[in-house]
């Protein structure tokens, strides 16, 4: 289970932008690094992440290596109604995990 | 006379002029420390979180937000029963093993510096404050003749770059004057949280000299020094470093 904070304004105001920021606990194994006895270490970063707002996809983004550690991720976006902000990111041992805030319009 | 005045001002200088890690670092790093949600000690202190309600901690010590307010600043004190003093962190081992019968922490585990940032970060903004007098008293001087002692294969002392050369670089980087106000604190060269020993460790190693064990008396003679020298400055824990 990967360690994840999400933070988002518990209230936002129609159509003004509000920022999204993201901590994701993951190694980010580049791929490129060696273990005590030379043998590659295999490469193991998020490669995808997906933001849903309702029903409706806001961000889709490709991750690749040379992404430090526990990634810091932060964009903005704008909501017309109430509803729930999911964020879900895929590694490359194929681990998925979502998590969701719920944003009032008011 | 002349002499001793200028002694005595440099000193009256260098003893005004403490100041935190977090002055030397970078202006990004600064923000990060400061944003708590982009801080990613953050991701130890709410694993330290979950474990302080979700473990016996709760169950006798309540709120951590009250009762382990201000406790950070004032270790490592001293233990009557052990008759030396102890480290914040020994004391959160001890009370694991001695008082949950739980399994002792693996050092710089996840679930250890979470804890121990977790406790941290309720003394946040407290001037650190640890007693130096009477049964103390032999122990810090012992951390002082360490922090004062050439060591290793480069023969430096701690105090050669933490007193004589803070704020000149090292190589690229700012040698800061080393207060232990941050930890355990968030490093981007070890893309991780670490404690004040590993921290120890990496510096003695770069003299190459062995570095102390982790629980050694050397070692928290060494950490109550460090916290003394740095007698008031405010706990920042987690802090953020490069």
């Amino acid at each position: 289970m990967v360690r994840v904070l999400l933070n988002v304004p518990r209230q936002v105001r129609r159509n003004e932008p509000f920022d999204v920021k993201l901590l994701i606990s993951h190694p980010m194994e580049s791929g490129q690094r060696r273990d005590a006895v030379g043998l590659a270490i295999p490469r193991d970063i998020i490669n995808l992440l997906v933001v849903t707002y309702g029903n409706e996809e806001v961000l889709r983004m490709d991750l690749f290596p040379a992404i430090a550690a526990n990634p810091f991720l932060a964009f903005s976006m704008t909501a017309v109604a109430s509803g729930t902000l999911s964020i879900t990111f895929t590694d490359d041992h194929g681990v998925t995990q979502s998590e969701t805030a719920t944003v009032e319009v008011v | 006379m002349k002499r001793l005045l200028v002694l005595a001002l440099l000193l009256t200088a260098a003893a005004g002029d403490i100041h935190s890690g977090y002055d030397d670092a970078s202006p990004e790093t600064r923000a990060m420390q400061d944003d708590d949600s982009a801080n990613p000690g953050f991701l130890w202190v709410r694993e330290g979180e979950a474990q302080w309600s979700g473990k016996a901690c709760a169950a006798c010590h309540g709120d951590a937000r009250v009762s382990m307010r201000g406790v950070a600043a004032r270790y490592p004190a001293y233990d009557a029963a052990l008759n030396r003093p102890i480290t914040l962190d020994q004391r959160i081992a001890q009370c694991r093993t001695e008082r949950q019968h739980a399994e002792p922490f693996t050092p710089e585990s996840d679930a250890a510096l979470g804890l121990s940032a977790y406790i941290g970060l309720q003394s946040r903004g407290m001037p650190l404050q640890v007693s130096t007098d009477g049964p103390m008293r032999p122990f810090y001087e012992t951390g002082r003749t360490l922090f004062n002692t050439r060591m290793g294969q480069l023969n430096l002392s701690c105090a050669q770059c933490h007193d004589e050369r803070a704020g000149m670089k090292l190589a690229g980087a700012v040698i800061p004057q080393g207060h232990p106000n941050g930890y355990p604190e968030y490093r981007l060269e070890w893309q991780t949280m670490g404690s004040l020993t590993r921290r120890i460790r990496n510096c003695m190693v770069g003299v190459r000299a062995e570095p102390f064990p982790p629980d050694s008396a050397e070692m928290t003679a060494l950490a109550l020094f460090l916290a003394a020298r740095a007698a008031g400055l405010k706990i920042e824990t987690p802090a953020v470093r490069p």
